[in-house]
């Protein structure tokens, strides 16, 4: 029986994957990781600074390359998966990710919605 | 008896419940305690991007992100906390296979990397602050300076922590409390790097676009 009847904790490996790779196991994945992340934060630096792709939807490509390297993060580095023994762990990160959204949507939302509906003269006030 | 019970007991054989097997080992406890306060801490910088976001235009004719950051020391940066992330992942592997040698090692490598990380970051704010670029400037600098201050504040204590975590091991060795204690700490440093990830894409990569 490999499988233990616990959680496990954020950051830990599969207990399965020790086993089998003996002592020195997990190197590949935190290769596999770095070499992803490498890879991703390389396309970002090239994609905010070629003139090859179409300038308004670069920001949403950065946002989608975060997101990418940020999940390579979690699942390589941090070793948060969708098994069984890590579901309070994603419920954790899933809850927090949620105020996260909330509170960045949110605030951008609203202030948009003030700059737009302030008069110019107050808003060369609030800029000085 | 039907096949809906035999599966289910098929189910609880091969995985018997949190609630049978009684409390969850102390490591388990901790770390996800650990997990929660990071989250939270994630929590506390979404406020500051938020801030940095709804400010960025707001330069009160001082200079723009665009005109002050130097992305050749972002990338020397990114590339200097990616490499400790992955280094402190060696870390964790040396410490739990309990190799004194690789441990001290990894560390020092970690620890050199951070370091260089945040010269380079302070090397760049004296810059900025000797061309006028001060957090007092204007809204859009206030912001800046809160937001990458505060993640340059947390890689500061992250190796302070890391020092004292090496003297521990040293005098102490290989305890059951330091081993949770360097599993938390891999944590920390592993979410600041994902922080990084959004500080140099949200701040420093679409902060130099027009």
């Amino acid at each position: 029986m490999t499988q233990t009847p616990f959680d496990r904790a954020p950051g830990d490996r599969p207990i399965l994957a020790d086993t089998e790779a003996g002592t020195s196991s997990g190197v590949p994945v935190y290769t596999i990781g770095l070499v992803l992340a490498v890879i991703l934060t390389a396309t970002s630096f090239w994609v905010a600074n070629t003139s090859l792709l179409w300038g308004p939807g670069i920001p949403l490509g950065l946002a989608v390359l975060a997101i990418a390297q940020m999940g390579v993060h979690l699942v390589f580095f941090l070793h948060i998966t969708t098994g069984p023994d890590n579901t309070n762990n994603v419920l954790a990160l899933a809850f927090g990710l949620l105020v996260v959204i909330v509170v960045v949507t949110g605030s951008l939302w609203i202030m948009d919605n003030l700059n737009n509906m302030m008069p110019p003269s107050e808003l060369m006030k609030m800029q000085h | 008896m039907n096949v809906a019970v035999a599966i289910d007991k098929l189910g609880q054989e091969a995985l018997p419940k949190t609630s049978e097997a009684g409390p969850a080992p102390k490591r388990v406890i901790v770390a996800y305690g650990f997990w929660v306060f990071l989250l939270s801490d994630i929590v506390m910088f979404s406020a500051l991007f938020a801030a940095y976001a709804v400010l960025v235009r707001a330069t009160a004719g001082g200079p723009s992100g665009a005109e002050l950051f130097n992305q050749a020391s972002v990338a020397i940066q990114t590339a200097c906390l990616l490499a400790s992330s992955f280094t402190c992942g060696l870390l964790s592997r040396a410490v739990s296979s309990r190799r004194r040698v690789a441990t001290y090692l990894f560390a020092a490598v970690t620890l050199v990397l951070g370091v260089t990380f945040l010269t380079f970051e302070l090397r760049d704010f004296a810059d900025m602050i000797a061309r006028g670029a001060t957090p007092q400037r204007s809204a859009f600098l206030s912001a800046f300076f809160t937001l990458v201050g505060c993640h340059g504040l947390h890689v500061a204590v992250g190796l302070i922590w890391l020092v004292v975590m090496m003297a521990q091991v040293a005098i102490k060795g290989f305890r059951p409390t330091v081993e949770r204690r360097l599993l938390c700490f891999a944590l920390f440093w592993h979410a600041l790097d994902i922080i990084w990830v959004w500080l140099f894409t949200v701040v420093f990569l679409m902060g130099v676009r027009p």
